[in-house]
């Protein structure tokens, strides 16, 4: 550095005098911003960042607020709907109650003719079917099938057998949905052998209730009111529901607390313990440093979700417990060193700046420094991790509930849920498809608000990506 | 170089007994007794087999004689199926889980490198806007999800075609592993993509590029030699930590496809508190896992010179 020469020059009194006011010059200085304006000023420009806060605050609205809005049960099962999918037809007919069929009686507008044929509407009641004999038969097979049957070796659900000099009538009682079902039958010869033709005929089921099943079931409609006949809806789930005829939205819901629970506590709780051990390592120094860095190693050697199920087992889950702490625990105890490392290494970084050795110089104690200096100038690069260590905790959580050593059931999470919708997959690929949609969002979500924050926050990270 | 190595080794060595002690520790605390029950019917029986497993020792006794089994390498014998081995169910499962594993951290550190030259090749083009928008896709999307659609497609390709493509689930062949593999393997993938394309990116700035370009280099050149080259380094330092997450990441993806390696067969210990089997798969894992990590950065430091210079 050279030293530049300044004139010198003797002062007299002159120099000492009040100059007069001047009129205001103009001020040309920018409005002066803090670290944080700034950061936000940053995180708006960057939209994916800005969209994921909304959908972010909109998760939060649908789990906290969503039960109050949408005041269902979700462990209340619903027998008469189950595994329906969203926006099915809630149809129901008001009917008698059953009673049982003699075998000959016809119901208008049917009449006994050939073959086999329906005796009265087919419902979920009951389904009544009549047949002709069929000559030289010993005895019939009746079967039921989902699908039209065309090879006499696939016709479905074996239903019964009939001789041939009994009765030639059947009615259908199990289990019966509101869907078309294709009933046929076969004949046997004398020497047990099967004849070569069947009969086959179709049945498009119709959704009937009962006035005591509409009572008990709260229907929301006026029962004096109600006559045979009429239309009633059964109760409504939007999203669907489960095997177990559980509303799929209540269930999202209360599922969200849980995977919210675990996603945002844990993180909050280890980046925590993080921060505190990762300072107290930085700044102490030393040995002491050293040793509580080796133990931080140690845990990180652990492998994660191993120990994460050993922990779900050494806690124990007792009956009637749902899991829930247990998973926090395990998340926090095995977590917390990632976070350690970071703020240590920042914190030794700030150590030697020339701000801290003049607060240092100037008196300021260790808690001065610490809180005035060392902790708000980690906060952005803490904050970036709390965020990231959001959508890895619900993920963890995901994980475990889907491979059973989650939360114990019934309680819903979004990871148990995606478990128990995977069985039948195929066949009601909604139960799989909202939880798995929920986790996505918002793993995703908090990803997004990650970079952008990082982005926003953190100066030297800045375009890293 | 080989006080390094040695030092590194020690060092594993430690941290995997630390985690054999935090697992002994931790299964001695587990609420139950897989002994007791329908397993034990009195007294007399229950004293027996607590002596057979060494149960009935104070439990300082008990550690001494596990770490000095466990340094001669032998895991005990199962509670639940007493005829088998803690050795035989590893040397039996983890070969399947290993296999896997390889197969999916190969896939995935190919598709990153690929996929994130790539991207930073066609920097805010469509190319790399499609592909980043599938690497977000990838890293959102729990492996399960992946793994019950992949199951979907194949399900549908295979009857659409009439012929079996790849079977659904199972284990044995070749045919088996390709889609677990790929399912194991995308997060990681996602993950070294956007690593790479942020690597490719710095280095597109590096001073040795510049003077490449100076010397008249043709870009190819250029590409392969010099900013692949350098790019892939930071690839490299997380593929242990990529190890382990997909290794241990396996149970998954083996629940789903029905294959028997070892992290089903740890989930299954876990559920019937096979204690033996479970302290057993847990050290052997950590093991594995710590000494991949020391292995791969070993490779680092060979590969890249200025880690070994220090």
């Amino acid at each position: 550095m050279s030293i530049s020469k300044i004139p010198v020059r003797t002062l007299r009194p002159a120099d000492f005098e009040l100059l007069p006011a001047q009129s205001a010059a103009p001020v040309i200085v920018r409005p002066s911003r803090s670290y944080w304006q700034d950061a936000w000023a940053r995180l708006k420009t960057n939209k994916r960042a800005l969209v994921s806060l909304y959908i972010i605050i909109a998760l939060i609205l649908f789990t906290f607020a969503g039960p109050l809005v949408w005041r269902v049960d979700p462990a209340r099962q619903d027998v008469d709907q189950i595994s329906v999918g969203p926006g099915v037809d809630r149809r129901a007919i008001v009917v008698e109650p059953w009673q049982a069929w003699d075998g000959s009686s016809l119901a208008p507008g049917y009449d006994s003719g050939e073959g086999l044929q329906l005796a009265a509407d087919p419902t979920t009641q009951s389904v009544r079917l009549l047949w002709s004999e069929v000559p030289g038969a010993t005895y019939y097979r009746l079967y039921r099938n989902l699908f039209s049957a065309t090879d006499i070796d696939a016709l479905g659900i074996p239903m019964a057998d009939f001789s041939a000099g009994g009765r030639r009538w059947y009615e259908d009682l199990l289990d019966l949905q509101p869907r078309e079902y294709f009933y046929s039958i076969t004949a046997f010869d004398a020497n047990n052998q099967r004849m070569d033709e069947f009969l086959t005929i179709s049945a498009d089921v119709t959704r009937v209730i009962t006035m005591d099943e509409v009572r008990s079931k709260e229907l929301g409609v006026d029962i004096d009111r109600l006559q045979l006949g009429d239309e009633v809806f059964l109760t409504f789930h939007p999203l669907g529901t489960d095997y177990l005829g559980r509303d799929m939205l209540a269930r999202l819901m209360a599922g969200a607390q849980v995977s919210l629970f675990i996603g945002l506590l844990a993180p909050l709780l280890f980046v925590s313990f993080g921060v505190l051990y990762g300072a107290t390592a930085g700044f102490v120094g030393g040995r002491v440093d050293q040793l509580m860095m080796r133990i931080a190693d140690f845990v990180v050697a652990l492998p994660f979700l191993l120990f994460m199920i050993l922990f779900q087992v050494v806690f124990g889950i007792g009956p009637g417990e749902s899991g829930i702490i247990p998973m926090l625990v395990a998340l926090v105890l095995l977590s917390w060193p990632a976070t350690a490392r970071l703020v240590r290494g920042q914190i030794m970084q700030i150590r030697e700046e020339a701000y801290v050795s003049a607060a240092r110089l100037l008196g300021g104690s260790h808690m001065y420094l610490i809180f005035r200096h060392m902790i708000p100038n980690t906060l952005g690069v803490i904050l970036v991790t709390l965020t990231f260590a959001v959508p890895s905790a619900i993920f963890t959580e995901a994980f475990l509930s889907f491979i059973g050593m989650g939360v114990a059931p019934p309680t819903a999470s979004w990871g148990s849920m995606s478990n128990e919708a995977l069985k039948t997959m195929l066949t009601h690929p909604h139960e799989l498809f909202f939880p798995a949609l929920m986790i996505s969002i918002t793993v995703l979500a908090f990803n997004l608000l990650g970079d952008g924050l990082r982005d926003a926050l953190d100066a030297r990270m800045r375009g890293m990506e | 170089m080989a006080a390094y190595v040695l030092k590194r080794i020690l060092q594993g060595v430690l941290t995997v007994w630390f985690i054999a002690t935090a697992t002994f520790l931790a299964m001695h605390n587990v609420p139950g007794d897989p002994l007791s029950g329908e397993r034990a019917t009195n007294a007399a029986i229950q004293a027996n087999l607590e002596a057979r497993y060494g149960l009935d020792k104070p439990l300082t006794e008990q550690y001494l004689i596990y770490l000095g089994n466990m340094m001669r390498g032998d895991f005990g014998i199962s509670f639940t199926q007493q005829n088998r081995e803690v050795n035989d169910i590893i040397r039996e499962h983890f070969p399947v889980s290993a296999t896997l594993g390889i197969l999916a951290v190969t896939f995935a550190a190919l598709g990153g490198i690929l996929w994130g030259a790539l991207t930073s090749l066609y920097r805010n083009r469509m190319p790399d806007y499609v592909i980043m928008f599938l690497v977000i896709l990838g890293i959102s999307v729990p492996s399960f999800v992946f793994a019950a659609l992949g199951q979907l497609a194949l399900v549908n390709l295979n009857s659409l075609l009439g012929v079996s493509v790849l079977p659904v689930a199972g284990w044995g062949t070749v045919s088996h592993m390709i889609l677990p593999a790929l399912v194991l393997g995308l997060g990681t993938m996602a993950y070294l993509t956007r690593l790479m394309r942020s690597s490719m990116l710095e280095v597109m700035t590096a001073d040795y590029i510049r003077t490449a370009k100076a010397k008249g280099l043709t870009p190819t050149r250029i590409f392969t030699r010099h900013q692949l080259r350098n790019a892939v380094l930071p690839v490299v330092t997380v593929l242990g930590p990529a190890i382990a997450a997909i290794t241990t990441g396996g149970f998954v993806v083996e629940l789903v496809f029905a294959i028997p390696g070892l992290g089903r067969y740890f989930v299954q210990a876990v559920q019937q508190l096979d204690y033996t089997v479970i302290m057993g798969t847990t050290v052997f894992y950590g093991a594995f896992l710590v000494f991949m990590v020391i292995l791969v950065d070993l490779i680092y430091g060979w590969i890249d010179p200025r880690v070994r210079l220090k």
